[in-house]
C-alpha cells in the first residue's frame, strides 16, 4: 500500500525531520563540549605538562672539572674560562656566508673549515656544532657584536680544561675529549653531546672520571617552536667534580721531567718511607692542552711517528731489562743464601760456562773482588760466579719481594708488570728446561728479566727501608706504614755500604755524587741494559761505540738510589732508552734528588744544560713541530683526528712500541715477553 | 515560536521601523562570534591589530552589511536564480579542473582576471538552492519514487566528484552533506539513507585505499593515531590537542597562550583558531562559543520550519545545517574527533572566503525570516 503524499503531509514531514536535525545537531554539540571537557579538565594536568616542554628547552651547562692537584695544593689540571663559539645547523640561514663570515672574523684554517663541515653534516638539526674554542676575548667580542647578521651562530662563555705544567704532567694526566658517538649511544646522556663537555680520554682524567666529572647545569629557556630562545626563565648552575690531590710534588715533576732533556725516559721518584710518588715522568711527552683541544692530524703523526715513543707512559708501560741495578738486591739474595760477603772472586775478565763465554763489562777484569767491591765496580763475573753456584731460582724469590714483577695498584689504565723468571717459568713459558746460562744472564739483570721503571724504583725505596713500601698516588687515599720485611740488619747493612760505595767509595757512580750539599749522599746503583748480542768478531775489533749504533741498538741507561744515604727518605729510578753513552741515568737521578734538598742549586746547574739542548721543553717541542712540518713540506692536512682516533691513544701505542723491539737475542737472551700473563 | 515575531513587532515606538525591523537577536550572535573572533586574532598576532584582526574585522563589517543587504531581496529571486547559478558553478569547476590540467598541479582557484574566486565555496549554498529548488519542482506524489532520488543524486555527486578531483576533501564532504539535508528534509524514504549509510561503510576502505590522495590517507592514520607522527601531520593534531587542553576550565589568560605565541600551533589564526581561543579562555570560552554557534543553527532550522513554501524551508534547513557542519567538522577537527580536513570555523577564523558563504547563508536565512514575519504582520 502506497501513501500518497500530499503537500500538506510533506509539510508535516518536514517539522518531524527538522526537529531530528535539530535534536541531532544539539547532540552534536554537546558532544563536543563534552570532549572539550575533557581535554581540558580531566586531562589538562598531561596537557600542561606537555605544553610546558614545549615551551621549555632545557640547556645543559657542562660541568666544571675537579681540579688535579699536587701534594701542596698546586694545580697539575685545572678549568680556565673558555669563550667558544658555537653553530646551530636548523637557525642558520645561507650557511655558506655565515660559515665565510666566521672564518674571517675567528681565523679559522682550512683544516677547522674542514672540521665544521663534517660535523654539520652528521649533527642534528638541533645539535650545535662546534665552530671554535679557546677563543680570546678580542675575537669573541667580534662575533657576538655581529650576531644578528650571523643566524644559527651561538657565543658560550664556559670553561675548558687547561694542564698549567704541559708535558711535564702529560703521563699522569691524560687528556680530556669530547665524547665518542658510541659513548653516546652507550649512555644515552644527553650530556655526552652538549658542546663544551669534555671526558677524561687518558691517564687520570679517565681513570678518575666519575670523581672529576661533577653534576651538569641547567638552563631553562622559553622557546618558539623554531628554536628561538624568548627568555631565560631559571639556571640551576653545574657542580664541579671533586679535586683529586696527588701525592706529586709538582715543583720535583717538572723538574725531573726538565732534567731528562732530549732522552727518550723516565725517572720515578718516591717517598721511601710512606710510598708517595713524588714523581713520575715519562719523557718526550706531549702537551695535554692541546690533546683536549683536539689535535691535528700531523701533529698527531709526528707524536707516533717518533722513535721515542711521546705516546707511552714508560713509568708503567716501558719493560727493561734492569741490568746491573739489580745488582744490591742480588747481593742480598746472595747474603740469604748464605754466603760470606768478604768471600773474594778473582775476576779475569771472561767467565767460560759450558759452551759460553761470559764477559765482564771491564775487559782486563776486576781481579778479586767482595760483595762490596763488586757491587761498587758492577763485576759482572762476581754475579756470573754466585748465580752458577748457587742457580737463580735462590734469587727470583727476593727480585719478586723488592717488587719487580709485581703488579701495584695505581690508576692507570695500561701497565705492564714484566718478568722474573725462573725454572718453573721458564718451563711453563718455553717448555724447556733453564740452563746455567739462563742464570748467568739473569743475575746481571738481563735475558729474561723485564722490569717498569716504578718497579725499579719501588725496588730503591725497599732496599733503602728493608720495609714493603708500597707506592701510592693518591693522597686521599688510606695511609698505611709499610710492614718491615724481616731483614737480618747486618745483611741489609752490607748492601747498603755496597749501594754508598757506587756513588762515594770510588764506585761506577762516583761522578754523581751530590755536589754541595753537606752531609747528604746519594747511595744507589748503576746500570747498563744491552738489547743487542756483540759477538766474538766484534769482541776481537774492539766493541763498537754505542755513537756509532742506530738508536734502537743502543743500550739502555739506567740507575737506582735513594738518599740521604745514612737515612734513607727518597728513592729514584731513572731509565734512559737507548742513551747509549751519550747521556746517563745516575747524575740525572742525583740531580733530581738534590732538587728536594736544595732545589736552587738544582736548578742553577740545569740552566746551562738546558741551554745546551736548545732550550726547556716547551721551546724544544715547538722547534721539533716546526721542524717536523717543514719536512712535511705538504700544506697542513685538512682532515683532523677524530675523538676516536685519540681514544687511548697512549695505550695504542704501547703494541706499536714493542713491535719495534729488537729481537730477543739468544745469547743475550733478552725475553720479549712484555705483559704479565701469569 | 511566536515569540521572535512577537518581540520585533511589537518593537519600541522611537526607533525607525527600518531598523526595528531588523533581526537583533540574530545579528547579536554574530556579533558575539565575529567580536570574540577578532580578539582571538588580536591575541594570535601577539596582541596586535596587524595583519589579521584589522582586516578580519573590517570583512565581517563589509560581509554583515552584505547579509542584510541580501535579506532585503525577496526569496523568488533566488529560487529563480537556483539552478541557472548552479549550472554557472559546476561549468566553473570544470574550469578550475582544466585550468589545473594546463597549468600542472592541484588548483581551487578560478582567475577571472580582475578576481579570483573559488568555485567550489561557492558551491556549498549553491547545492542547497539547487536541490531545494529540484524538490519544490518535484510534485508531492513523486517523492517516494526513483524519480525523487536519482537526479538529485547526480546533481550532487558532479560537483562533489570535481571537488574530490581538484582535491579538496573537506568542501566535498560539506557539499554531500548539504546536500543529503536537503535530500533529507525533502522527505525521501528513511531507508535511503540507511541503505547509504551502510554502503558508506562498505565502500569506506575501499575508498580509502584507492581514492583517496597519498597525504590524505596519510591524515586519516595519523588522525586515527597522531602520536605516530608528532613532527609530521600528527602535529597540527596533536598540538592543537595541547593548546586546548593545558587552557584548562578558565584559560591562561588573554594574550598568554603559550602555545599560539610561541608558534607551536599551526595555523592558530585559521584551521586551528579555536584551539588558539581555547587555550586562552578555556573551557568557558570554548562552550560560550560552541552554545553561540548552536543558537545560531537553531535559528535557522526555526526559521525553516517556520517558513511557508517548501523551497523556502528546503533552502534554511539546508543552509542553517551548512553553517553547523562548517563549525562541527572544524571543532572536531581541532579536537582530534575528525581527520585534518581544512575547513575553517566560520567568522572566527581569519580568511575571506567561509565569512563571504557564512554570512551569505545568513543572508538568505534573514529574507526567509523577513518573509515569515511579514507573512505573520499582515
Amino acid at each position: 500500500m502506497s501513501r500518497i503524499v500530499t503537500e500538506a503531509a510533506q509539510a508535516f514531514s518536514f517539522s518531524r525531520r527538522a526537529m531530528v536535525l535539530g535534536g541531532a545537531q544539539a547532540a552534536v554539540g554537546v558532544v563536543l563540549a563534552a570532549r572539550m571537557a575533557w581535554l581540558s579538565v580531566a586531562e589538562n594536568e598531561r596537557y600542561n605538562l606537555l605544553a610546558e616542554s614545549n615551551r621549555v628547552n632545557l640547556t645543559m651547562i657542562p660541568p666544571r672539572r675537579g681540579w688535579i692537584i699536587d701534594r701542596h695544593g698546586a694545580p697539575i689540571a685545572n678549568n680556565r674560562t673558555d669563550f667558544r663559539v658555537d653553530l646551530i645547523p636548523d637557525r642558520m640561514e645561507d650557511g655558506a656566508r655565515v660559515l665565510g663570515e666566521l672564518q674571517q672574523l675567528l681565523a679559522l684554517t682550512a683544516e677547522d673549515m674542514a672540521r665544521i663541515q663534517t660535523d654539520l653534516k652528521r649533527a642534528g638539526n638541533f645539535t650545535p656544532v662546534q665552530v671554535a674554542e679557546n677563543l680570546d676575548w678580542e675575537r669573541f667580542a667580534a662575533v657576538s657584536v655581529r650576531l644578528p647578521e650571523l643566524p644559527g651562530v651561538q657565543p658560550t662563555r664556559g670553561f675548558s680544561r687547561s694542564y698549567p705544567p704541559g708535558a711535564a704532567v702529560a703521563h699522569l694526566t691524560g687528556y680530556v675529549g669530547a665524547a665518542t658517538a658510541e659513548q653516546f649511544k652507550e649512555t644515552r646522556d644527553p650530556l655526552m653531546v652538549t658542546p663544551g663537555f669534555k671526558l677524561g680520554k687518558d691517564g687520570l682524567e679517565k681513570t678518575l672520571e666519575s670523581d672529576l666529572r661533577g653534576t651538569a647545569g641547567a638552563k631553562r629557556v622559553e622557546v618558539t617552536a623554531r628554536g628561538q630562545i624568548v627568555r631565560e626563565l631559571e639556571t640551576r648552575p653545574d657542580k664541579q667534580g671533586k679535586n683529586v690531590r696527588l701525592t706529586i710534588d709538582l715543583g720535583l715533576q717538572e723538574f725531573a721531567a726538565r732534567r731528562l732533556g732530549p732522552n727518550s725516559g723516565s725517572a720515578v721518584v718516591m717517598d721511601a718511607v710512606t710510598g708517595d710518588v713524588l714523581a713520575m715522568v715519562s719523557m718526550p711527552a706531549y702537551d695535554p692542552n692541546s690533546f683536549s683541544d683536539g689535535i691535528g692530524r700531523l701533529e698527531w703523526k709526528m707524536l707516533s711517528d717518533d722513535d721515542h715513543i711521546p705516546l707511552m707512559n714508560k713509568t708503567l708501560q716501558g719493560l727493561y731489562p734492569p741490568g746491573s741495578t739489580v745488582k744490591p738486591m742480588h747481593a742480598l739474595a746472595i747474603l740469604q743464601a748464605g754466603i760470606d760477603p768478604h768471600r773474594r772472586v778473582n775476576c779475569t775478565g771472561v767467565l767460560q760456562v759450558g759452551t759460553g763465554r761470559f764477559h765482564c763489562h771491564k775487559r782486563g777484569g776486576h781481579g778479586p773482588l767482595d760483595m762490596v767491591g763488586a757491587v761498587a765496580q758492577s763485576c759482572d763475573i762476581y754475579f756470573y760466579t754466585m748465580a752458577r753456584e748457587l742457580g737463580y731460582d735462590r734469587f727470583a724469590p727476593v727480585a719478586r719481594a723488592m717488587g719487580l714483577g709485581q703488579e701495584f695498584e695505581l690508576p692507570f689504565q695500561s701497565q705492564r708488570y714484566g718478568t722474573v723468571p725462573d725454572s718453573a717459568w721458564k718451563l711453563r713459558k718455553y717448555k724447556q728446561k733453564w740452563t746455567v746460562a739462563d742464570s748467568v744472564n739473569a743475575s746481571i739483570g738481563q735475558g729474561y728479566v723485564l722490569t717498569n721503571p716504578l718497579q725499579l724504583a719501588v725496588m730503591a725505596a725497599r732496599i733503602a727501608q728493608g720495609r714493603r713500601v708500597v707506592p701510592r698516588l693518591l693522597l686521599d687515599t688510606p695511609h698505611r706504614p709499610a710492614p718491615s720485611m724481616n731483614i737480618d740488619p747486618e745483611m741489609l747493612d752490607t748492601v747498603h755500604k755496597a749501594t754508598w760505595a757506587v756513588i762515594n767509595g770510588g764506585g761506577t757512580g762516583g761522578r754523581s755524587r751530590f755536589q754541595g750539599l753537606p752531609g747528604i749522599e746519594l747511595a744507589g746503583k748503576t746500570g747498563t741494559a744491552q738489547v743487542r748480542r756483540i759477538t766474538m768478531a766484534e769482541r776481537r775489533t774492539g766493541v763498537l761505540g754505542d755513537g756509532a749504533l742506530p738508536f734502537k741498538m743502543r743500550d739502555h741507561s739506567l740507575f737506582i738510589g735513594y738518599a740521604p744515604a745514612n737515612a734513607p727518605r727518597y728513592a729514584v729510578s731513572v731509565v734512559l732508552e737507548h742513551s747509549g753513552h751519550i747521556y746517563t741515568a745516575a747524575p740525572i737521578a742525583s740531580d733530581i734528588l738534590s732538587w728536594l734538598f736544595d732545589r736552587d742549586k738544582a736548578m742553577a746547574r740545569l740552566e746551562p744544560l738546558e741551554r745546551e739542548w736548545g732550550g726547556d721543553i716547551d721551546t724544544r717541542m715547538a722547534t721539533q713541530w716546526r721542524s717536523f712540518q717543514a719536512a712535511q713540506q705538504a700544506p697542513v692536512l685538512s682532515v683532523p683526528a677524530t675523538p676516536a682516533d685519540v681514544e687511548g691513544a697512549t695505550t695504542n701505542v704501547v703494541d706499536s712500541a714493542v713491535a719495534n723491539q729488537i729481537e730477543p737475542d739468544p745469547a743475550v737472551a733478552q725475553s720479549n715477553e712484555t705483559q704479565r700473563t701469569e | 515560536m511566536k515569540r521572535i515575531n512577537q518581540t520585533t513587532s511589537h518593537g519600541l515606538g522611537f526607533v525607525p521601523a527600518p531598523l526595528a525591523q531588523l533581526p537583533w537577536r540574530v545579528l547579536f550572535l554574530l556579533l558575539t562570534i565575529g567580536g570574540f573572533g577578532l580578539v582571538v586574532l588580536f591575541s594570535a598576532a601577539g596582541g596586535s591589530l596587524q595583519p589579521w584582526a584589522s582586516r578580519q574585522g573590517i570583512a565581517f563589517a563589509i560581509f554583515l552589511l552584505a547579509a542584510i543587504g541580501i535579506s532585503r531581496i525577496r526569496l523568488s529571486f533566488w529560487r529563480d536564480l537556483a539552478l541557472p547559478a548552479y549550472a554557472v558553478i559546476t561549468i566553473m569547476l570544470i574550469l578550475v579542473e582544466l585550468a589545473g590540467a594546463v597549468r600542472g598541479g592541484s588548483q581551487r582557484w578560478l582567475d577571472l582576471g580582475f578576481i579570483r574566486v573559488q568555485p567550489s565555496e561557492f558551491m556549498k549554498p549553491a547545492i542547497v538552492l539547487a536541490l531545494a529548488r529540484f524538490y519544490e519542482l518535484l510534485p508531492a506524489g513523486e517523492i517516494r519514487r526513483f524519480s525523487a532520488v536519482w537526479p538529485a543524486a547526480a546533481m550532487l555527486g558532479v560537483p562533489v566528484v570535481l571537488v574530490m578531483l581538484q582535491p579538496d576533501l573537506g568542501t566535498a564532504l560539506m557539499i554531500t552533506a548539504g546536500g543529503l539535508t536537503v535530500m533529507f528534509l525533502a522527505g525521501l524514504p528513511i531507508r535511503l539513507f540507511a541503505g547509504g549509510a551502510l554502503a558508506v561503510a562498505i565502500a569506506a576502505p575501499l575508498a580509502f585505499n584507492f581514492l583517496l590522495h597519498d597525504y590524505q590517507r596519510n591524515r586519516v592514520l595519523i588522525f586515527l593515531n597522531p602520536e605516530s607522527d608528532p613532527l609530521g601531520t600528527g602535529y597540527h593534531i596533536s598540538q592543537s590537542k595541547i593548546a586546548i587542553g593545558s587552557g584548562g576550565i578558565f584559560g591562561k589568560g588573554f594574550l598568554n597562550g603559550t602555545q599560539s605565541h610561541l608558534d607551536y600551533l599551526p595555523e592558530g589564526h585559521t584551521d586551528f583558531v579555536f584551539a588558539t581561543m581555547a587555550e586562552e579562555w578555556g573551557l568557558v570560552g570554548g562552550v560560550l562559543l560552541i552554545t553561540a554557534f548552536i543558537l545560531l543553527v537553531r535559528w535557522g532550522v526555526g526559521v525553516g520550519v517556520r517558513a511557508e513554501g517548501r523551497f523556502s524551508k528546503l533552502v534554511a534547513g539546508g543552509l542553517a545545517t551548512t553553517i553547523f557542519f562548517y563549525v562541527a567538522i572544524n571543532l572536531m577537527m581541532v579536537m582530534g574527533l575528525a581527520p585534518v580536513v581544512g575547513i575553517p570555523l566560520p567568522l572566527v577564523s581569519y580568511g575571506g572566503s567561509a565569512q563571504m558563504t557564512v554570512l551569505g547563508c545568513i543572508g538568505i536565512l534573514m529574507a526567509i525570516d523577513r518573509e515569515n514575519r511579514e507573512r505573520v504582520r499582515f
